[in-house]
């Protein structure tokens, strides 16, 4: 025990001694304000990650007004990537897409070369390749727009909170794509909020309850690796379980009506009908509380059963009223008494996974340093891993001991021929967490 | 929409949807039951006996808009009609082939097995307003299509999408007014809609059905036609005898839904009431291409079966079920 203290410790030490060798990095910062301010230039952009993700959202960058052109895509699979090639030649032509074969980078390490050619990168690739990929988009001194969640355990999200904070001393752009605080129902009711509109938010109640998301079953003749990379929302390593890769947008809201970020987490978990070996080792469910320094507390659920009444949506009760809001473009406010005081119906509103790239690529055109996402977006996420740490382990757990954990979920070598670190059983099913016994921090 | 005898050539799908020769199973023409073989699942069809309307409705109508007109003489085949619109209760098990699975005592028939279904939605496609009784929500028409063949598959019977025709032959109930229900009567009691919804879909059934025992035609969800919309269609029938007409497929966007939402106002919940779908219903869905299967954005899209008398040749319903989804950028 006393030893685990001083590790602890160490820990806090070696994070201090981390944000200071960062702090150097100030001096040799590029800021890149005026670089397209004239606005004839054209921005190049390159792709990480060229599912179905980053087909959308390289899809979104270009229908932008701005004058943009893709120059370089990086994947594991060649297959992907020339799908999501095919996908944007069909629909921008060679005007927009200008990406020659010595341009198509396949691999686990082609990001480094793809994100040469390019002023903006977009990092989608599963989420636990995001802090390598951040470090080096930031080393390079690119703008960046990046999916969440921004890492998949402890060691990555401290990997990611150094680099924001070399990307804020560089003045690079960086939005995550957090959706919601670029919808307006989400932006006009939080506001409000953060007016004193319903007093202060002692509780809060936030759901992603849905019918869980696709399956790539095991092909013959695939490497271990190459299935989980192919499989991937079903291995913590790529995904960190549901809670982390769809809840966040949830959780980061709650986070973003209370100005803040969880002290600690309990809560309870498991696989109860989503058991099958297709299904890698994540949970289908999780119920989580999250308490803050002022004791307020907010709940939340998400589970993945293909059955029973789904929700995917957000409410908060403050002391002097409530508001509900949900993706679809609702917002509300009461009162204390039930009065209906706001009901924001935003039909027709803009597509916000749009927004965040108008947005992005207006301040890039016009040499503007304005998103700095990457703080809450690593803490948005740090909140749902540590929400996964309690429903794996049953106990209370603490953001710092979350923050600082060793446990580092990564492979120890990036390869198709390498193994991850989590493996099948004999009869294929994959060892998973269970409360009380497995250490999670 | 073209009389059938103008495009009998050109257009096979009109052959598809209505042979002429009806007379031969008019016997069994009753309201039934259908069970979901090996399942709890179980549907009412409502049988439609065939007809002459006046399709469209008069300029002096409140809330009529110019593609309700001019009013025509259609002439309708028999056919059965859900009693209800599809609820989450049967679209669920054709989504989730798990579901399908644990809800059957018998296993699934391999043709069933071996049914495109739709991807998973990444979202929750009912919107937190209610699963089990509520009608599915959300689906593209290609979806609502596929929801069809894999009725067809389970019970060897043709469903298919009601015509534009055929949906308002139905609604209106043989009344001539702007709804089906007697003039005297409330709309409230009939139909959810924007005035008494709460903004969200109800279980279906829920209030008062038409006189041919419809429940929802008007209200709760709009409901997904076959037909492509066009806002002249009426004009080609002016002073003639429609008989079973339909407007091909041409384009993905846009096509006929009927009958109003819970979000409309009264007088887009009229009998005569055309809407087209948009590309703006999938507005929200972050994929490209976006999804052939799921409006992300159409929470107030809905679906109810029909069943011709006379079903159309094998092939002609797998060309009706076989056509492929046009990539939505």
């Amino acid at each position: 025990m006393k030893n685990k203290i001083s590790e602890t410790k160490q820990r806090r030490d070696f994070l201090k001694t981390s944000a200071i060798l960062t702090g150097g990095a100030l001096l040799c910062g590029i800021p890149l304000a005026g670089a397209y301010a004239g606005g004839s230039d054209t921005i190049k952009i390159a792709l990480i990650g060229c599912g179905g993700r980053g087909t959308g959202a390289a899809f979104q960058a270009l229908s932008t007004k701005f004058n943009l052109k893709l120059v370089a895509m990086a994947d594991a699979f060649p297959d992907k990537l020339e799908k999501c090639y095919q996908t944007l030649f069909t629909k921008f032509g060679a005007e927009k897409i200008s990406v020659p074969n010595d341009k198509k980078f396949v691999g686990f390490d082609g990001y480094i070369a793809a994100m040469q050619d390019a002023d903006v990168v977009m990092l989608c690739t599963p989420p636990g390749f995001r802090p390598a990929h951040f470090a080096e988009a930031v080393k390079q001194n690119k703008q960046i727009f990046m999916e969440k969640p921004v890492a998949t355990d402890s060691p990555g999200i401290r990997s990611v909170l150094a680099t924001a904070e070399e990307a804020k001393r560089k003045k690079l752009n960086v939005v995550v794509g957090l959706q919601r605080h670029y919808q307006k129902n989400y932006r006009e009711i939080i506001d409000r909020v953060h007016q004193g509109g319903i007093g202060d938010v002692i509780a809060g109640q936030v759901y992603w309850n849905s019918g869980g998301v696709w399956v790539n079953p095991r092909e013959p003749n695939q490497t271990e690796m190459e299935y989980q990379m192919r499989n991937w929302y079903y291995f913590n390593w790529l995904c960190g379980d549901h809670i982390v890769e769809q809840h966040v947008h949830n959780i980061d809201v709650a986070n973003w009506v209370k100005n803040k970020y969880p002290v600690s987490a309990y809560g309870a978990g498991g696989r109860f009908l989503r058991t099958g070996k297709d299904y890698g080792e994540i949970f289908d469910s999780h119920s989580v509380e999250f308490v803050y320094d002022d004791g307020s507390v907010i709940s939340s659920q998400c589970r993945h059963y293909t059955g029973g009444g789904n929700r995917v949506d957000e409410s908060f009760q403050g002391t002097k009223g409530k508001i509900f809001l949900d993706s679809n473009n609702i917002g509300k406010i009461w009162d204390h008494k039930g009065k209906v005081l706001v009901n924001y119906e935003g039909k027709g509103d803009p597509n916000p996974y749009q927004t965040e790239h108008d947005e992005l690529f207006a301040a890039i055109t016009a040499g503007q340093y304005k998103f700095s996402d990457a703080e809450n977006g690593a803490k948005s996420t740090m909140t749902a891993i540590l929400g996964r740490y309690a429903s794996y382990s049953g106990n209370v757990v603490t953001w710092d001991e979350a923050l600082n954990s060793e446990i580092s979920l990564m492979p120890d070598r990036l390869a198709l021929d390498a193994l991850p670190k989590v493996l099948p059983n004999f009869d294929g099913t994959y060892p998973y967490a269970i409360p009380g016994v497995t250490k999670v921090v | 929409m073209r009389p059938l005898s103008h495009h009998f050539k050109s257009v096979l799908l009109g052959v598809v949807l209505f042979p002429f020769f009806t007379f031969a199973q008019e016997n069994d023409f009753k309201n039934y039951t259908r069970e979901l073989e090996g399942t709890e699942l179980k549907f009412d069809m409502i049988a439609i006996p065939g007809g002459n309307f006046n399709m469209g409705s008069p300029a002096t109508e409140v809330g009529r808009r110019p593609d309700e007109g001019p009013q025509h003489q259609v002439k309708i085949s028999p056919f059965w009609i859900g009693k209800h619109e599809v609820t989450w209760d049967f679209f669920e098990p054709f989504v989730y082939k798990n579901q399908e699975i644990s809800r059957s005592k018998i296993p699934l028939k391999p043709q069933v097995d071996a049914l495109t279904r739709p991807t998973k939605p990444y979202v929750d496609m009912t919107w937190g307003m209610g699963k089990e009784g509520f009608p599915a929500i959300g689906m593209t028409q290609y979806a609502a299509i596929q929801f069809c063949k894999w009725l067809y598959t389970r019970t060897g019977e043709f469903y298919r999408l009601p015509t534009e025709a055929e949906w308002e032959y139905a609604c209106r109930a043989g009344a001539s007014g702007a709804y089906s229900h007697p003039s005297e009567s409330k709309l409230e009691d009939y139909a959810w809609f924007k005035t008494n919804s709460s903004n969200k879909t109800h279980p279906v059934g829920s209030k008062k059905p038409n006189p041919w025992g419809l429940h929802d035609m008007h209200g709760n969800v709009t409901e997904w036609t076959y037909d492509q919309y066009k806002p002249d269609t009426y004009t080609k029938f002016a002073g003639t005898v429609a008989q079973d007409p339909v407007v091909p497929f041409e384009t993905l966007y846009p096509n006929s839904v009927r009958g109003g939402s819970y979000e409309d106002p009264a007088t887009d919940l009229r009998s005569a009431s055309r809407r087209g779908s948009l590309a703006e219903w999938k507005q929200i869905d972050p994929q490209i291409p976006k999804s052939n299967w799921w409006l992300t954005g159409g929470t107030f899209v809905g679906i109810r079966v029909v069943r011709p008398l006379v079903p159309p040749s094998k092939e002609e319903i797998e060309k009706y079920y076989n056509r492929e989804p046009i990539a939505d950028f």
